[in-house]
């Protein structure tokens, strides 16, 4: 297959400098984009590609920036194109080495965004422990300011664009793109109200664009090759390339760049290296800590948005945590459930004091005091928690989906542990 | 006017000169004054290592904010500091895929071995321990930050490798 997105990486080795990035193909989307294409040239070239977000909910990019007021609708003023390298969902680990190794992939990426949605104004929101890929983030936008890729009249196309890094403090939330735009304007970082959308009232009030950082990736790639290149490189119905990851107790768990729409036995098996030695699959979540459980019974699916969406699940960020089955499923939502109760904003009753509420009763389980009716009490909170409607932002329902979806698939074990009066789990491993 | 000069000395006689000429240097590219407080509370920090309540005070009136305005901002975000650290934090990921690789069983290590449990600092001021939210190096589960270092793949040999070297630096 094709390499896109990693052609420039390789883990271990030096991260990738201008010179490196130039000599294979680098900024020619650039340089193609400032020598004659207009922003709405580039931007009808992302949405004819059916580019989708790579965050994690899969809004298609060309459509979303197409809510930016452009030209004489716009007030005078800043508009601002920001990148979202908050990779804080659980099991989530692609931004980071798209970062750490080919920074300038990243910036170019967001040169060009900026450039279709006519932003003067760029940042790289990245969280505060990424410290290797800060580092290299500021050395790629000296390089890009030297060679005047950024700044003043770029190209000598006349367009003008400032890229900042901004290390954030921390906290979960500041991935939901309106919590982070108030992270950015330095409040507590509660998710705003929606409408107004941030493409027409974001950061500072302006128009803003929040895009995750594998989805900045593609768009030198689309520029320079075009859409149907684009739509060409996926396998399923789904365009592109993904990275895909694997974590948990397989042989060999990592991150690949593979088409979209590629099976997920095939990831797991083939990339992957199967479970280890003595576990089989009991379940996986496909695309990070707030998506659906799915099981064996899955594995033919293909990683397409729609698809794992037909299944019960989501597709998230691409990279599936494994369950096995001397793992106990309880204990596992339970570590879920906990980290999210922890990092609710506390803006919205039902996430602030809902999520401790399904901690509490999940503890209780986990360490045998759990009674019969506390599945009863758990479906209850799932149906109200997991609403969408009844919370202010998508922390508490996505925090809902591993839950639900464990009751359904692995009810049995949430029921010995009432039962038995504790966690089989432990008993077998004699803890 | 008088008691502005007031106010300004106070500020002075808290911040270094350095510490504000970078929060204005922030400033810069931003509109509002309030929108540096998470940078300036960074700023503060990277020197001092936590933000007392005297600092915070300063900062306040530094961006025109009143202290509770900002107390607000810097108790919301986990990795801004308001009370003392040791030289180096230790931000533990209790994460799912960290979980499933046995995570709990190696922090119990890393508390017998150091002393400490969450938000507690070693005797000797060289460690703070706190966990962290999943650190995007699931692959290499389990992991935590020591300091600005990732540490992957921790066990037994590693802790006791990595603590008993910086034990044997801190006596010399």
């Amino acid at each position: 297959m094709e390499k896109v997105l990693t052609r420039n990486i390789e883990p271990g080795k030096a991260p990738t400098d201008m010179a490196a990035y130039e000599a294979n193909g680098g900024y020619q989307g650039l340089r193609k984009a400032m020598s004659g294409m207009s922003p709405l040239d580039c931007r009808e070239v992302v949405s004819a590609s059916n580019l989708r977000g790579r965050g994690g909910a899969g809004f298609p990019t060309g459509m979303k920036w197409s809510f930016v007021p452009m030209d004489d609708k716009c007030t005078p003023g800043h508009k601002y194109l920001v990148c979202n390298a908050d990779e804080m969902e659980p099991g989530t680990f692609k931004d980071r080495l798209l970062m750490e190794y080919d920074p300038h992939q990243l910036i170019e990426g967001m040169i060009l965004s900026a450039y279709c949605i006519g932003a003067d104004i760029s940042y790289i929101f990245i969280r505060g422990e990424y410290i290797v890929a800060i580092e290299r983030l500021r050395k790629a936008l000296e390089e890009c300011y030297a060679k005047g890729y950024l700044g003043e009249n770029i190209l000598g196309s006349g367009y003008k664009l400032d890229m900042y890094v901004h290390p954030s403090a921390g906290r979960y939330i500041c991935g939901e793109e309106t919590a982070l735009i108030n992270a950015l304007e330095g409040k507590r970082a509660n998710p705003r109200a929606k409408p107004p959308f941030p493409q027409v009232s974001g950061l500072w009030g302006r128009p803003t664009i929040v895009n995750n950082v594998e989805t900045l990736c593609n768009i030198p790639h689309i520029i320079d090759h075009g859409a149907e290149w684009f739509k060409s490189l996926g396998v399923g119905e789904d365009a592109g390339t993904k990275l895909f990851g694997v974590s948990g107790r397989v042989k060999n768990p990592g991150c690949w760049e593979l088409p979209m729409g590629t099976p997920i036995r095939e990831i797991l098996e083939n990339h992957a290296g199967g479970m280890q030695d003595g576990l089989q699959l009991k379940g996986f979540l496909p695309g990070g800590g707030s998506t659906d459980f799915l099981t064996k019974d899955h594995l033919d699916l293909a990683m397409d948005y729609n698809v794992i969406g037909k299944a019960g699940s989501r597709m998230g960020t691409g990279t599936m945590i494994i369950l096995d089955d001397q793992t106990c499923p309880v204990g596992m939502v339970l570590n879920l459930i906990r980290f999210f109760a922890h990092e609710s904003c506390g803006f919205c009753t039902p996430c602030r004091d809902g999520l401790p509420w399904s901690r509490q009763v999940l503890e209780d389980i986990e360490q045998g005091r759990g009674r019969a009716e506390d599945l009863d009490t758990l479906e209850y909170q799932i149906n109200y928690i997991g609403a969408i409607g009844n919370t202010h932002c998508a922390l508490a329902p996505g925090a809902m989906e591993p839950l639900q979806s464990a009751l359904k698939y692995f009810r049995e074990d949430f029921e010995r542990h009432i039962s038995g009066g504790c966690c089989p789990y432990h008993l077998a491993k004699g803890a | 006017m008088s008691n502005a000069k007031m106010i300004q000395s106070d500020i002075s006689s808290v911040l270094t000169s350095q510490e504000m000429a970078e929060i204005d240097h922030e400033l810069e590219h931003i509109p509002y004054k309030s929108g540096a407080a998470i940078d300036a509370l960074k700023i503060v920090q990277a020197g001092r290592g936590w933000v007392s309540d005297e600092c915070l005070q300063a900062i306040a009136k530094y961006l025109d904010m009143s202290p509770e305005e900002l107390e607000g901002v810097a108790t919301f975000y986990n990795l801004i500091y308001r009370r003392p650290v040791g030289e180096k934090v230790i931000l533990f990921c209790d994460s799912v895929s960290c979980w499933i690789s046995g995570c709990d069983s190696v922090k119990q290590t890393i508390s017998d071995t150091l002393g400490v449990d969450y938000g507690e600092t070693t005797a000797d001021n060289r460690y703070t321990l706190l966990p962290v939210p999943c650190l995007g190096a699931c692959d290499r589960a389990p992991v935590m930050m020591v300091g600005d270092d990732l540490v992957t793949h921790i066990d037994d040999n590693k802790i006791s490798a990595l603590f008993a070297v910086s034990k044997v630096e801190g006596q010399s």
